[in-house]
């Protein structure tokens, strides 16, 4: 069962990848992303990773791509400049791009990873990344505040009309 | 349980899928939209690790690249967005007043 899962969303989520990189409307690519993410949203799931899973569909899928539509949307989607799209370039990338996948996929699929405790840890739930959070990583954590802060200051200054 | 190489392989094909879609195409937020999903790929490589070690440390890593990954999309849109308005367009290779 577990195994059926993991293979109906891992290519869910690699179909709906392809389907990104390969649309020329943007925003049929912003809604294969965020299948994608729920897709991947399901295996962080599964790797016992219950928390990460509901930021990433809260953060991923339910703001970051809601800002990729809000920009996608206000660029004008219907004039011509949104549709330029030249897969030419694909295939002088084909063989140095199936080099590079056959020797990660020889690294991830040859080399005995230590097996997964076989009892579920209960590592991925709020409790523990809570106190891992504000114990072990605080200053990351209050670094981060400030990075957010630096962010939307900097997308404000940056998104203004020049005068 | 599904074994950590399973999930490896996965997020290197979603990687390279990023890859391809971040030098192939010339729509700007098409290529930013290939950039998070070559971190979600990076996201899921930790997660597996994370449970494979049995350590929570994976998963708070993946926190912070998410945060960091919706700072970075707010202010790469806001630049996106002042691109296409100076250059007219969202093609990247209008954007070439810097080549000589």
């Amino acid at each position: 069962m577990e195994h059926f899962v993991f293979y109906l969303f891992a290519s869910v989520a690699v179909v709906s990848a392809l389907v990104v990189v390969s649309q020329s409307n943007a925003v049929y690519s912003a809604m294969a992303l965020i299948i994608s993410f729920g897709s991947m949203a399901i295996l962080f799931f599964q790797l016992g990773a219950h928390f990460i899973a509901a930021i990433q569909v809260i953060v991923y899928a339910g703001a970051i791509m809601v800002l990729f539509l809000f920009v996608i949307m206000l660029i004008d989607p219907e004039s011509e400049m949104l549709t330029t799209n030249r897969l030419g370039r694909l295939w002088l990338l084909a063989l140095p791009a199936s080099i590079v996948l056959g020797l990660m996929l020889l690294g991830a699929l040859a080399i005995p990873f230590a097996a997964p405790p076989a009892t579920g840890t209960g590592a991925g739930d709020v409790a523990t990344i809570g106190l891992s959070l504000f114990r072990d990583y605080l200053l990351p954590f209050e670094v981060t505040s400030i990075l957010i802060l630096v962010a939307v200051l900097g997308a404000m200054v940056l998104a203004k009309k020049a005068h | 349980m599904v074994p950590t190489s399973h999930y490896l392989a996965l997020a290197a094909i979603l990687f390279t899928i990023g890859t391809l879609g971040v030098i192939a195409r010339r729509n700007v937020i098409i290529m930013f939209m290939s950039v998070e999903l070559m971190l979600n790929a990076v996201n899921l490589t930790f997660l597996a690790f994370a449970r494979s070690f049995g350590q929570v440390d994976g998963q708070i890593f993946v926190f912070f690249v998410m945060t960091v990954a919706a700072a970075e999309a707010a202010v790469g849109l806001a630049l996106i967005v002042m691109l296409s308005r100076r250059t007219g367009s969202v093609d990247i290779d209008r954007a070439d007043t810097m080549k000589w």
